[in-house]
């Protein structure tokens, strides 16, 4: 059992190095002819390409949220209207916290790449509390929403495309905050000491895209939409 | 002291864990080659379970005015029959011979995610269970594979049945998006020494966009499934047109991924067939670069030809226009493979044996699956034929005629690699020969009913359309290729311990996977291979003459 978790799934450097010259020498001993030697590739690792194509699924996802919101824009046959009830000066802010976070996470990356673990726990935590807020706003917001206005997902098409695209993009910044929370966990008791680098980029990578889908979203729902 | 000698002495307890026993290790396996043979094993299962729902409708259609099923059980079988061999069959079936052809083929030991593989073979197996839950409600869902709104509304369907429909959908479509996750990484970094992505094996290439397809498909299903479970449970409006919604978003989101779905399906034969052709016809792969590029066309093309499912929906005419021409498009890359095909057997030196027969069986299948689709993509064409069993017959011909042929070709050619034994060939002719002749006769006449105007879905007809003998042809044919699968199916355990030894390399092949044991150990090689050209294996064999003198000019 032991044995398929701790398969090798890749060779190292210095193995496909000393491969290729045996190889090589093996062929040259023989007189047959020598295949030209192997140019190692520069190429992305596997859990790079993993994040990028789960990212571009991503895309397509919210893609299709993005086409229902677009699709039911202005059809309602009863109110409330977005214009009569989203309120500008609270979304302005949480999109602030969103992209003051996005700076924050750049921040720490490259404050974990210099070796200055202390600032970076600093601009790590920092990020989930920016992402904490932006959570927070739209707790508030949706109270208000739902408790002064009534409006609810079943209350007409706005509600309905409302809830469910914010929801989601919302669901996206949760996953993304316990997906640090988790970094930070491990990072504080040591147990990805050293190791963590590859894992900040890609909670990273995900971070900035959930970033760019607000950016569409709020320019969506909260300017062109309202 | 009885109590002290009962106690396990720590040399049992590491035999124990030594030797799991078959199902602790299947349920905790992360190896790429048990999880791909867990896929198969599981669309097989599937595959018998949808080809048994066949059967009850055709039994049902045999006399006009027939009352075998009904029309109650008729509606539910045929939307677990098409959800069924889509979801559960198709795809599993091709994810897992990809999952474990494709290290193999690329020399890695591993997938990339070995975790999440397995991950994914446990949600899509979730899935398939909760859709199947769906009969402890009192009845499978009766919307049709594609499920169109407003049917699928809690107002027309009540029960839950259709939410464990559209969550077992869910789940598997996690499972299946893990997969092409999977697939891409290992593809773009897992590859042998000196294997550039543009040698890598043709299977390995199809596979890669097939995942590269799922990636932009699954989702806005996803979100689709997600949006009608609002509908039902929370009263969002989506598809409810009584409040604005609309019928035509789950349409167009649906087959925005219901089309790339018949290209997610269609690639990896492609691959497989594209395996077999060359080993059997003794020739290299004619013209691989033009092959990759139509492979890479057909996955973009086919992103944006959804809409000519719905041409009798009332479209405007500049949309109908756009899809019928993206929809012909689509026929000019596939038409570049079909002639390569052909001209990698041009010349050479064919044999007859079961991969190859079944091969062949794809190319004249798939030939005029292929036709029938480039009339149904003319909007005119299709104004008279929509929705009639005319299109029953022709998706069946790709997805029965392409994909499952293409599947067996690829089955019969990895199978001895994955047992260390050779299938018996006279089982297989047997099971070509019915499968052949009683696929032609179920979903040949099924045309010309279409032509004569039976609408799909109908659970019975009137003796005086003329349809009774066509339908009754159909139902022949449906009992002719019944026997073929069981006869697949007792060969493959028969020979599992019966069969020839096939050695390692039992068709002289040229791909990597054939250059380690059968079956394979669990790290499958025990030195990483160097790749020089295409063919490495041929390399191997003939150092004297091999394949990267000619190839890298």
């Amino acid at each position: 059992m032991e044995l398929n978790f701790d398969i090798k799934t890749a060779l190292t450097e210095h193995e496909r190095a000393s491969l290729a010259q045996e190889t090589s020498r093996a062929a040259g001993k023989s007189g047959l002819p020598v295949p030209p030697a192997i140019v190692p590739e520069k190429n992305l690792t596997a859990e790079q390409w993993g994040v990028i194509a789960f990212l571009v699924s991503e895309v397509a996802f919210f893609g299709a949220l993005i086409t229902a919101y677009i699709t039911f824009l202005g059809a309602d046959t009863s109110g409330p209207k977005p214009g009569e009830v989203l309120s500008l000066p609270l979304v302005l802010m949480s999109t602030a916290l969103l992209l003051a976070s996005s700076g924050t996470i750049h921040l720490a990356e490259s404050l974990l790449h210099q070796g200055r673990a202390r600032q970076f726990l600093y601009a790590w935590g920092g990020t989930i509390v920016l992402g904490i807020a932006f959570l927070s706003a739209t707790v508030y917001e949706w109270h208000e929403l739902i408790y002064e206005h009534q409006l609810t997902i079943s209350r007409n098409l706005f509600g309905t495309t409302f809830y469910t695209l914010i929801g989601f993009h919302a669901l996206h910044v949760t996953i993304g905050v316990i997906l640090m929370l988790t970094v930070l966990g491990l990072t504080l008791f040591g147990n990805l000491a050293g190791k963590n680098g590859p894992v900040v980029q890609l909670v990273s990578w995900y971070w900035h895209f959930v970033d760019a889908v607000w950016l569409v979203v709020f320019a969506l729902v909260y300017v062109i939409g309202r | 002291m009885a109590s002290v000698e009962l106690k396990t002495s720590p040399i049992a307890e590491a035999a124990h864990v030594a030797a799991p026993s078959l199902w602790y290790d299947l349920a905790t396996t992360v190896d790429h080659k048990k999880i791909g043979l867990m896929y198969i094993g599981m669309a097989l299962l599937f595959l018998v379970i949808g080809g048994c729902e066949a059967l009850l409708m055709r039994w049902q259609l045999m006399f006009p005015r027939y009352d075998f099923i009904g029309p109650d059980l008729f509606n539910q079988m045929f939307t677990m029959h098409g959800t069924t061999m889509v979801f559960f069959m198709g795809m599993p079936i091709l994810i897992g011979i990809g999952n474990y052809i494709v290290p193999l083929a690329i020399g890695a030991r591993d997938m990339a995610f070995p975790r999440l593989n397995a991950f994914g073979f446990w949600a899509t197996l979730l899935g398939g269970m909760l859709v199947y839950f769906s009969f402890a409600t009192g009845g499978a869902p009766a919307i049709g594979w594609f499920a169109y709104s407003p049917l699928t509304e809690r107002t027309f369907a009540r029960s839950a049945a259709t939410d464990f429909w559209a969550m077992g959908l869910l789940v598997s479509g996690f499972g299946t998006l893990t997969g092409a996750v999977n697939f891409i990484a290992t593809i773009l970094t897992m590859r042998a020494p000196g294997m550039a992505l543009r040698k890598v094996p043709f299977f390995v290439w199809t596979m890669l966009w097939t995942s590269v397809l799922i990636l932009f498909a699954i989702p806005p299903l996803t979100a689709a499934l997600a949006m009608l479970l609002l509908d039902r449970n929370l009263g969002a409006h989506f598809f409810d047109v009584q409040n604005g919604g609309s019928a035509m978003l789950w349409q167009h989101m649906f087959w925005f991924f219901g089309h790339p779905e018949v290209y997610i399906l269609i690639l990896p034969a492609f691959g497989m067939i594209s395996e077999v052709i060359p080993v059997f016809s003794r020739k290299v792969l004619f013209g691989y670069e033009f092959m990759a590029a139509a492979t890479a066309a057909i996955a973009f093309i086919s992103l944006g030809v959804w809409a000519h499912h719905m041409f009798t929906v009332g479209m405007s005419r500049t949309l109908d226009m756009f899809f019928v021409i993206s929809s012909l498009l689509v026929s000019i890359p596939t038409g570049i493979k079909f002639f390569n095909w052909l001209a990698t057997m041009y010349g050479g030196k064919i044999s007859f044996e079961s991969p190859m027969l079944f091969a062949f069986g794809f190319l004249s299948m798939f030939l005029i699956g292929g036709l029938t689709g480039i009339m149904l993509a003319a909007a005119p064409f299709d104004f008279q034929l929509s929705d009639s069993y005319f299109v029953i017959g022709h998706f069946h011909w790709v997805l029965i005629g392409g994909t499952i042929f293409g599947t067996f070709s690829g089955l019969y050619y990895w199978y001895p690699k994955v047992t260390g034994r050779m299938l018996s060939e006279k089982l297989a002719k047997w099971h070509f020969w019915l499968l052949y002749i009683g696929f032609f006769l179920t979903f040949g006449p099924m045309h010309i009913s279409g032509f004569l105007g039976m609408p799909r879905r109908i659970y019975t007809y009137d003796a005086d359309r003329g349809w009774e003998i066509w339908n009754q042809l159909t139902t022949l044919g449906a009992m002719i290729q019944t026997p073929s699968y069981a006869i697949f199916v007792f060969n493959i355990i028969w020979s599992y311990w019966k069969g020839k030894p096939a050695g390692n390399d039992p068709w002289d092949a040229w791909t990597l996977e054939w250059a380690t044991t059968s079956p394979p150990a669990a790290y499958n090689f025990e030195k990483i291979p160097e790749v020089h050209s295409r063919r490495p294996l041929w390399d191997l064999k003939h150092p004297d003459d091999p394949d990267w003198k000619y190839e890298d000019e």
